[in-house]
Formats: structure tokens, sequence, C-alpha cells
């Protein structure tokens, strides 16, 4: 048997690293809302870009007097009665939603006949409107922007809550069992929190890269190349904020739960990283037509990952921002890594009722 | 060696260590002896590293402790605690990792210890669904899963059935004669008293008695002898110096006030009857643990 070597910090960190990444993959409910969310993706991007290709049809029926004021109407399914009585006994019946039959006394000589209530969109179809011209037209359509903002925002929600709690329990776990005890005799303590930042940061990103992945491949199966063409960068430069965005909340994480002895303290300290994460996706919400506000969210540290993206995919942002906001990021998570690491070191070993902020934070 | 010397710690205005200092040699076992709260454990911890002293020092061989130095100590902690989903031997092997072991070496290292550790059948158990006392063994087995050179043991023997107190006493004596030096407390003053090379006696954060165990023996030995003879041992009541304190006909123990008096009445008996044994009777453990705390 060979002697030990010491391992040097690096390979400290990728140990306590590779336990976390294993001891993650072989949690049953870790894989299973995994892969859960991945079906729910890809569900979502598929049938977006089908419901997208397919609009659907109105069934409606017409005699053949009345069929020419349908034509080369695509949104239309069009049925041809024998008579105006039969096309009406099909609205009655069902079939159709509504009936087109001539009628002399309309200015339009035809009429429209449904069941409870007036199909409207038959109606906007059938009538003569005036055009329309937009002075500040937006290239993107309300609902298509709104779907981008919950997309980029549930989806850092979602990872960087999983991931934050499970280094927040990760980190009391060894301390309330005391095996870290065990841990700092035998690696630096800086070593084990890196190691955990960076065993969850992997994680993370390796959701994040399978959910941009999954949204490509969606819609270029479904045929969306526009929405593709135009989510593409975006998609990109959300994966980039978010590791480092997610690397400042876990080091935030590792040191806030560090300050407690027991999994059921966890919440009392991490409440206010639950909020930081929480906050971006309400506004996102609220604020994703208001350029002021996105353009603050997308410089603010916290919210940058999802702000930044959807304002890139606006069109919203100069090529410049994104890189400024992203130093502004950077430079945060590094500040965020030493006090975290800060408050983890002086609050490890700390058992027992919570450790102050002010005693964590003293040199 | 591991070497305390003038350690202190206070916690809050109350002190808890007051100048302890005592030597852990290699190659012998080191029973740590005290009440509850006399700061065993906080000056184990001190002693690993885990907590900082705030006066004294603690060296290895001589010099000041590095944290290098503490990569070959072992640390059994107070209040139990390995990973509870993690399987056993996985995760005896991944301390032995964490020191510097190959991965190979480390999986060889952990397994051939838990086997020896009575654990064989549960290496790939998950640690939560083991016993209490096999949790113990667990956790015996990631002190010494790196062979360290110093083991700190914190209570290594509550929680054991007297089966596996042998098993565990055995592995540490092991240990011991490989040329580790070896400290552990203990409240079983039974065992620490059949295993122990050396003691060390602490009460309020003091250190009362340190020393081998026979050189403690000898200094509480007192002049208590122990008499038995095939005749009436009667007499013994009458000798001047004498003080019996149990007596069955040819049996007695007694207090004697000198030599001299213990000599005279070896010589008597052996006039007046035939002397089956005649010994001085060494305190137990227990006597000698009650009467320096006092």
């Amino acid at each position: 048997m060979s002697t030990p070597v010491t391992p040097s910090t690096a390979q400290s960190v990728w140990l306590v690293a590779e336990r976390e990444i294993g001891s993650k993959l072989r949690s049953k409910a870790f894989v299973i809302s995994t892969v859960i969310m991945f079906a729910f993706a890809l569900a979502g991007v598929i049938w977006g870009g089908f419901s997208a290709a397919n609009p659907s049809q109105t069934p409606v029926a017409v005699t053949s007097q009345s069929a020419s004021v349908v034509a080369g109407m695509s949104n239309l399914d069009v049925t041809t009665a024998d008579s105006a009585d039969a096309a009406i006994a099909l609205v009655k019946s069902g079939d159709v939603d509504a009936a087109i039959v001539p009628d002399a006394d309309s200015p339009a000589h035809v009429k429209i006949v449904a069941k409870d209530s007036a199909p409207q969109e038959l109606v906007a179809a059938l009538s003569v409107s005036p055009p329309v011209q937009l002075l500040n037209s937006s290239p993107e359509d309300a609902l298509l922007r709104y779907l981008v903002a919950i997309g980029f925002g549930i989806v850092f929600l979602i990872s960087a809550s999983m991931f934050g709690s499970t280094i927040a329990q990760s980190v009391v776990e060894e301390k309330q069992t005391r095996v870290v005890e065990i841990l700092i005799s035998a690696i630096p303590v800086r070593a084990l929190m890196a190691g955990k930042v960076i065993g969850n940061t992997i994680l993370a990103m390796g959701q994040i890269i399978v959910l941009v992945a999954i949204a490509i491949i969606g819609l270029s199966v479904s045929g969306q190349n526009a929405v593709l063409a135009g989510l593409g960068g975006p998609m990109v430069w959300f994966a980039v904020f978010f590791l480092f965005g997610f690397i400042l909340l876990a080091a935030l994480f590792a040191g806030a739960a560090a300050m407690v002895s027991r999994q059921e303290d966890i919440g009392s300290t991490t409440m206010p990283l639950t909020m930081l994460i929480l906050a971006p996706y309400i506004l996102v919400i609220l604020f994703n037509d208001n350029p002021v506000v996105l353009t603050v969210m997308s410089y603010v540290p916290f919210s940058a990952p999802v702000a930044m993206p959807l304002r890139l995919y606006l069109g919203a942002a100069q090529w410049w921002e994104p890189l400024v906001s992203l130093v502004l990021l950077i430079a945060t998570c590094v500040a965020a890594v030493l006090v975290g690491s800060k408050i983890y070191r002086n609050s490890l070993l700390r058992m027992g009722a919570r450790v102050k902020l002010g005693e964590a934070l003293k040199a | 060696m591991l070497e305390l010397r003038g350690i202190t710690k206070s916690y809050g205005g109350r002190r808890v260590l007051d100048d302890v200092g005592f030597d852990v040699a290699p190659k012998r076992l080191t029973g740590f002896v005290g009440g509850n709260g006399a700061g065993k454990t906080t000056t184990m911890r001190i002693a690993l590293g885990v907590l900082e002293a705030d006066g004294g020092e603690v060296q290895l061989d001589g010099a000041p402790i590095s944290s290098g130095d503490r990569r070959r100590f072992g640390y059994m902690p107070e209040e139990r605690g390995l990973y509870p989903k993690m399987k056993v031997a996985e995760q005896i092997a991944y301390l032995a990792r964490l020191h510097g072991y190959s991965k190979a070496d480390a999986d060889a290292n952990a397994t051939a210890l838990l086997e020896r550790l009575g654990l064989g059948e549960r290496l790939n158990d998950k640690v939560e669904t083991l016993s209490l006392g096999n949790q113990q063994r667990a956790q015996i087995a990631a002190a010494l899963v790196h062979d360290p050179e110093v083991l700190i043991l914190d209570e290594p023997f509550s929680g054991l059935d007297p089966l596996a107190v042998d098993v565990v006493a055995g592995v540490l004596q092991e240990r011991a004669a490989q040329g580790v030096s070896v400290l552990f407390s203990s409240h079983q003053l039974d065992v620490v008293e059949r295993l122990c090379d050396d003691l060390v006696i602490i009460a309020a954060g003091t250190i009362r008695a340190a020393g081998t165990a026979d050189e403690l023996r000898a200094a509480h030995a007192g002049h208590r002898y122990e008499l038995h003879t095939s005749g009436d041992a009667g007499w013994l009541r009458d000798e001047p110096g004498v003080e019996v304190v149990d007596f069955a006909a040819g049996s007695a123990v007694f207090d004697v006030d000198d030599d001299q008096t213990a000599q005279r009445v070896l010589r008597r008996a052996v006039e007046t009857s035939h002397v089956q044994s005649f010994a001085p009777r060494h305190p137990t453990l227990a006597q000698i643990f009650k009467e320096v705390i006092r």
C-alpha cells in the first residue's frame, strides 16, 4: 500500500464536490423531480411549436350561395350544406360553430347564425376594417414576451432555490451530525466550502444546460426557427449570467446555513436569500413591459440573470450592456464568496444557538 | 509524543480549562478521566485543533502543531456523526481519500478496518440503518482509516456491548503497539484501568493527576494489606498499629501505620499459622479517582 500524499487544496475541493454531486444524483427525489421538470419543459416547447404551426380552425357551414364570402380564409373549417336550413341544422347539432347563410336584407348579403353567443372572430373576419398603422411598433408580441419573461424567471427561481437549499441542507447536515469536526481535521475549511459551492454549481449548470438544449432542440424540431433565432443568443447569455449568479447565491447560502445547528432552523437565516431569488421572478412578471424597471433589474446582480437575457431578447439592450452587467455581477460574486466564507468559517464549529451575524462577520 | 502545555480556555468569563498540561506518549494508551463537565472534551478539541485555546500550546514531537500535522491525527468526536445517507464503506473510504489516500488504497483500508471492527456484513448499508453500537464502530473506523499517528477518541467505548468493547480495545492496543499515541476519555473506569498504560485525571478544568498507571497506584496505595491464613487471625485486632477493616475467620483486610508493622504482622502470621497469601491491596482506579478529585 502506498503512503498517503497530502492532497492539494484543489484535490480536496474536488473530492468534496464529487461527494456533493454523487449524493445528490443518488437521491430519488432529486432525479424524479429533475426528470419531471425536463419533461414539462420539452412538452411546453413542443406544444407551443405545434399550436403556432397549426392555428385552430373554426368550423362553419355555408351554402353554395354564401361560400364565396369565406373563400381564402385559412382559419375556417368550411362545410358546404345543401341549403340554409341544412346549414342551420348543423349549428343546432353542434357539428359547426356557426352557419353563414344568404340574407337579402343584409348589406353584406349574408348573415351569421350561431347557437348562444356571437362568434366574434368570425364576425371580425367577415367585417371590413380600416387599416391600422402603429407608430411605435415592437417586433415581438406581448404574449411571447410574457412567456419568455416567465421562462427565464421560473428557470432561475427553480434552479437557484433547489440548489441553494441543497447547499444549505448539506452544510447543516454536516454541522448537525458533527461530521464537520472530522472533515476539517482532514481538509481546510475553505476547501470544504468551495467543494460544496462548486459541486452544486456543476449540478445547477448541468440542469440549465439541459434545459437550454431542450429549448433549442424543441424549437427547431417543431419548426419555430424564427423564435429560435431571437432566443438563441439570450439563452446562452442566460446560462453565463446564471453561472455567476448562482455562485453568488451559493456562497451566501453556505454562510447563512453555517450559522444554525439544526435543519429546522435553516429558514431563519436563509429567508432573506430566498426572497432575493423570488424577487426577480415576481418583478419580471409584473414589469416585463416596463423598460425602466427592466433596465434597472438587468444591472442589479441578483436579478441580472433574468432581466438581461430578457432585454437582449426584446432587442432593448446595446451590445455592451450585458458585458457591463456581467462585470458587475462577477464583482458582486467575488464579494459574496468572501463574505460567505467568512461567515462559514466563523460559524461552522459553533454549535447550539444561532450565531449572530455580527459575530459571524468578525475577523 | 503529543504534549499539552499550560492550556487555558474560558467561555464567557467562566474558566473551563486552567493550566492544563500532560503528555500522550507513542506506543501507549493514555486514559483521560474526569467527571461530567470537567473539561475532557474541550481539552481534546483543543489538542485536535478544532477549538482554539486562549493560552498555552500543543506540541507534537517538540514543535508547535501545524495544520499538516493535524492531518496525521485521528479523531472521534464526543457527539457522533457521519453522513446518515452514505454507505458505511463508502463514507469511511471518502474520509481516507480526504487524507490523501488513492481511491484503491482508501477502499482497501476502509474494508479491512470495518471487517476488523465486525462490520464486514454491513459495508454497503447506509449509516442511518445501523444500530447505535454499530454506528459507533463505524465512527471508530472513521478515526482510524487514515492510519493516524495520534489518536484522540472522546468516549470510544460508550454504548458498546462487552464484546464490542473487547474488539475496539484490541484494535486500539494494536495501533498503540504500532507506535501510535492514543488518548481516549471514558467514564468506564474498569475499562480504563484494564487498558491504559498512562492516566490523566482532570477535575474542574485542572489536571489532578497524570502519570503511568503503576505510578498512580503506588502513589495512592496507602497501607492496606490482605491476609489469608489457615488458622484464626483474630490476634490481628490486638496488634499495635493495625486497624482491621474486614475480617472473616482466617482472612482479614487491614490498614497498618507503617511498613515495619506490616512486616511484623507477616512474621507473626507465619509463626502462628499457615499463610496462604499476604499482599498489599492496590486501590482501584475508581478509588484513586474519587480521592484525587476531592
